[in-house]
């Protein structure tokens, strides 16, 4: 029966201990030399993988100029660039999310399909409402739903034990084709298509563009202020948060976590669930913010490049947001590129590739550029 | 054959794991290399064995410097080392381990396994092993699969035998059959190295001592001569008192009842086998017991890690059975892990982080849904003072501590509130002196404010030492029980119960 814990009295000795240390030269390395080492490598490769392919020296100049350009050379870039963001991050926090706690979630572009599609729904549906109630409900909505389809992998793990990534990636098939299958009904059709595409999304369902008092074409929103939340809101979730203490020593230690108490099953549900929601809200902001409508496909990938945006982004909130802002920039740029310089937007996706590839292996960082870095102790003491 | 290193040093980056290590290793002798976690033994053996290459020093064989690129040239030199952690494939006879990787074969690449059970055979006879060339591994006791290494290393010519903690996973028989051994191997001629941080084992077994201590030899010498206490000062570098201090106990009410416990392994084998267990508040209960036996078992059955079959676990009073971990937990279990690097602590949390690890919810640390991180890092730092942690700040990762500090923080985290049972399962393997003194000095104290308190150890030593009251596991039953007052049990019994030569005869 030791000692009661209450508000201790801490002498010299304690205080000292307190100080928070600054922050180690290893983790500078691994936070930012690495990643902006990475970006670096990835647009030098390339630039040889177009000369390869029989561009020529001023033309790959060029696009590189267009890069720049389109994604951060004007206020219509910028605008671009933090709207190809806005989804990228959010779909990015919740697979972070994931990631801390230990899964491996391959879902979101499902989760993003059906949350952006029950937005669209719920928006439509509910058309009286005013805009304070129908947009915040009609987010809310894809939310919810993205979530609950997540769970479904959640409780299947947690109940037989079945693998997300198999039972994620088989979400996804599924709902592809239910999208396509709800794009007919006749409750959700646009009326006189007979094409799959939904009814649009009235006006007090949009989320309102920011800057359209400069220019109408500029197409950034207000889901950037729900990006911005959603950064903050997953930061204290994940360290300031009881839940998120759970998720995050889940993730880096099951077998500690059981001796600890927490129920793993409780986890596995919750944090697929949360990484769904926002899944889900990154679908919803796509509808509302930008598409207006859903279609078969309207989630063009961004719950898979959400997937490296996490990884690139070290499942850290504030790393995937940087992370999201150059994937956004990335993609607006390419179609600067594409219409400046002819050169395909495909490259987009293989420097992204190559960014990735770089990140995930940081040693090949530290081989090619060794300058960059202090010399490594890796066997780093300790004779066991 | 005659090995010399010669002003070795190893450095890991800013670490020097040896400094200018000399040692001399004779045929016909075994040398004692004596020194703690983290002295640099390993690192110094896997030197010789060209695991590692030395920044400085020469290795010179019989006179003659050598120079070895990988483990293939030390083993063609004749050294050969026994890992601790037996490297067998369980499915496989003893021959055919033995010959892995270096296989007699016939015409064609036939794999010719009549003259390897012949060689395998005569090298048994040659040195009093007894071991059955034709055995499956996964058949084996432990005491046998460790001489299966050695008939491997024997196998491949080594004429220098290095043997890293060998007796770690023995009962006191075995070891006193596997000294048999390693005494015939010395007649025969060969060298060998007996890595240990056992102070008696290593005086019974060497015929001369070295010892390491932060990557030097800080003392060298005679068994005949030396003692327990001197080897202890060289080997700590500071008088070492090897008795806990205690009075004799007081047992109260009952804090723990286990009544005819039944525990399944995943493999529906039974690991704990109807039994039944009191600990009373204000006593130290140690189970002794070869690893594999059902400790394990037991412990996740008192903690709730673990379901059982059958029977009861009384808490104070309560029936516990199908309690979940937190709730004992915060009826004030303490439960001290059997490995915290498994599951006593996360690496990559900061040590603040890990003392909060299973009360983060409580209260005490919590503001609604949020953790109040400032109130944790402040009692984390009351912990690390009291509990004599050395680390810079409470916000290091665990991962960067050393093996005695991390266990002082689970022994900590676990101690420093409420508790009534204290359950420590191999509460300091693997640490240096200081660190084992201190947690079992805090045991005690647990015991003397009136918790429970029951104890498994693989080492006897620390058994002996802790308890007031002694059980032997042997095959999920408790066989055995003696009364330790003033550290009286009869060791060689105890030796005998965990070898199941009492099976059926008692408790």
């Amino acid at each position: 029966m030791t000692t009661s814990i209450g508000k201790r009295e801490l002498d010299d000795a304690g205080r000292a201990l307190l100080n928070r240390s600054t922050r180690g030269r290893q983790d500078f390395e691994d936070l930012v030399v690495v990643p902006v080492f990475a970006v670096i490598v990835a647009l030098i490769l390339g630039a040889l993988i177009m000369f390869a392919t029989g561009v020529d020296l001023p033309t790959i100049g060029k696009s590189f100029v267009a890069l720049a350009k389109g994604s951060v050379g004007s206020l219509s870039a910028v605008s671009e660039t933090l709207t190809a963001a806005i989804p990228l991050v959010l779909a990015g926090l919740g697979l972070g999310l994931g990631f801390r706690a230990g899964l491996f979630n391959i879902g979101a572009e499902g989760q993003l399909l059906l949350g952006g599609t029950a937005a669209v729904v719920f928006s439509f549906t509910f058309d009286g409402l005013p805009f304070a109630l129908l947009m915040p409900l009609s987010l809310l909505a894809g939310a919810v739903v993205g979530g609950l389809y997540a769970s479904i992998a959640g409780i299947l793990k947690a109940t037989t034990g079945a693998h997300e990534v198999i039972s994620t990636i088989m979400l996804n098939l599924i709902s592809f084709q239910l999208l396509n299958y709800l794009l007919r009904q006749p409750f959700i059709q646009k009326e006189g298509r007979s094409d799959p595409i939904s009814k649009s999304v009235p006006d007090a369902g949009q989320l309102p563009r920011l800057l359209d008092w400069i220019d109408p074409n500029l197409r950034v929103h207000a889901g950037l202020f729900l990006m911005l939340g959603a950064v903050a809101l997953v930061w204290w979730l994940l360290f300031r948060s009881k839940i998120g203490f759970a998720f995050r020593a889940s993730g880096e230690n099951p077998d500690a976590a059981r001796y600890a108490g927490i129920k793993s099953g409780l986890v596995i549900v919750a944090a697929m669930g949360t990484a769904g929601a926002l899944a889900g809200l990154a679908g919803a902001a796509q509808v509302l913010g930008v598409l207006d409508r859903a279609s078969p496909g309207f989630s063009a990938g961004i719950g898979f490049d959400a997937i490296a945006l996490a990884l690139l982004g070290r499942s850290h909130p504030v790393g995937i947001l940087f992370a999201g802002l150059l994937f956004g920039g990335l993609e607006a740029g390419g179609r600067q590129m594409q219409v400046d310089a002819g050169v395909s937007i495909d490259l987009i996706a293989i420097i992204q590739a190559l960014i990735i590839v770089f990140i995930a292996a940081p040693l090949l960082v530290r081989a090619i550029f060794p300058w960059g870095f202090r010399k490594s102790d890796n066997a780093s003491g300790g004779s066991q | 054959m005659d090995v010399e290193l010669r002003g070795i040093t190893k450095r890991f980056g800013p670490v020097v794991a040896n400094a200018g290590v000399n040692l001399e290793i004779k045929g016909g002798e075994v040398l004692g290399l004596l020194g703690e976690n983290g002295a640099g033994k390993s690192t110094l053996m896997n030197v010789l064995c060209g695991l590692y290459h030395q920044d400085e020093g020469e290795i010179l064989i019989d006179g003659k410097p050598v120079k070895f690129d990988g483990p293939g040239a030390s083993i063609a030199a004749g050294i050969g080392m026994v890992h601790q952690h037996f490297m067998l494939v369980p499915v496989f006879t003893v021959a055919e381990n033995v010959v892995l990787g270096v296989e007699p074969t016939g015409r064609f690449d036939r794999l010719d396994l009549e003259t390897a059970r012949a060689q395998v055979r005569e090298i048994n006879d040659k040195y009093g092993l007894e071991v059955n060339p034709d055995a499956l591994i996964e058949d084996l006791p432990v005491g046998i699969q460790q001489r299966v290494e050695i008939l491997k290393v024997l196998f491949r010519s080594a004429d220098v035998l290095i043997l890293d903690e060998p007796t770690a996973v023995l009962t006191p028989q075995e070891v006193d059959d596997f000294f048999e051994i390693v005494k015939s191997l010395r007649d025969a001629g060969k060298a060998i190295v007996f890595i240990t941080h056992k102070l008696h084992e290593i005086l019974e077994i060497s015929d001369r001592i070295s010892v390491l201590r932060a990557g030097r030899i800080t003392g060298e010498g005679d068994p005949r001569q030396l003692t327990e206490e001197q080897l202890a000062e060289m080997m700590v570098g500071r008088p070492v008192s090897f008795t806990v201090d205690k009075t004799p106990a007081t047992p109260g009410q009952p804090m723990l009842d286990i009544k005819d416990l039944v525990v399944m392994r995943d493999n529906d084998e039974i690991a704990v086998n109807h039994l039944s267990l009191t600990v009373n508040s204000g006593e130290v209960v140690g189970i002794a017991g070869v690893q594999g036996n059902g400790q394990t078992a037991l412990v996740e059955a008192i903690t709730g890690l673990t379901h059982t079959s059958s029977g009861a676990i009384v808490f104070d009073g309560d029936d516990i059975t199908r309690m979940s971990v937190r709730e004992r937990h915060r009826r004030g279990m303490a439960h001290i892990p059997e490995d915290r690097h498994k599951s006593g602590m996360i690496a990559n949390f900061t040590i603040a982080e890990n003392m909060v690890l299973n009360s983060y919810y409580d209260d005490e640390y919590a503001r609604g849904a949020a953790i109040d991180w400032p109130h944790v890092s402040e009692t984390a730092a009351a912990f690390c003072v009291d509990f004599d942690i050395r680390t810079p700040s409470v916000f290091l990762q665990a991962g960067n501590l050393s093996g005695g500090n991390q266990q002082k923080m689970v022994v900590a985290r676990e101690l420093e509130r409420e508790t009534k049972l204290v359950i420590a399962a191999q509460p300091t393997r693997g640490l240096d002196v200081g660190s084992i003194e201190y947690i079992h000095k805090r045991l005690i104290g647990s015991r003397d404010e009136g918790d429970g308190v029951l104890i498994v150890s693989s080492e006897l030593d620390e058994i002996m030492a802790l308890s007031d009251r002694i059980v032997v596991m042997y095959k999920g039953r408790i066989v055995a029980q003696f009364d330790n007052t003033g550290g009286k049990a009869d060791r060689n019994a105890i030796g005998l119960a965990m070898a199941g030569a009492t099976e059926g005869a008692a408790a």
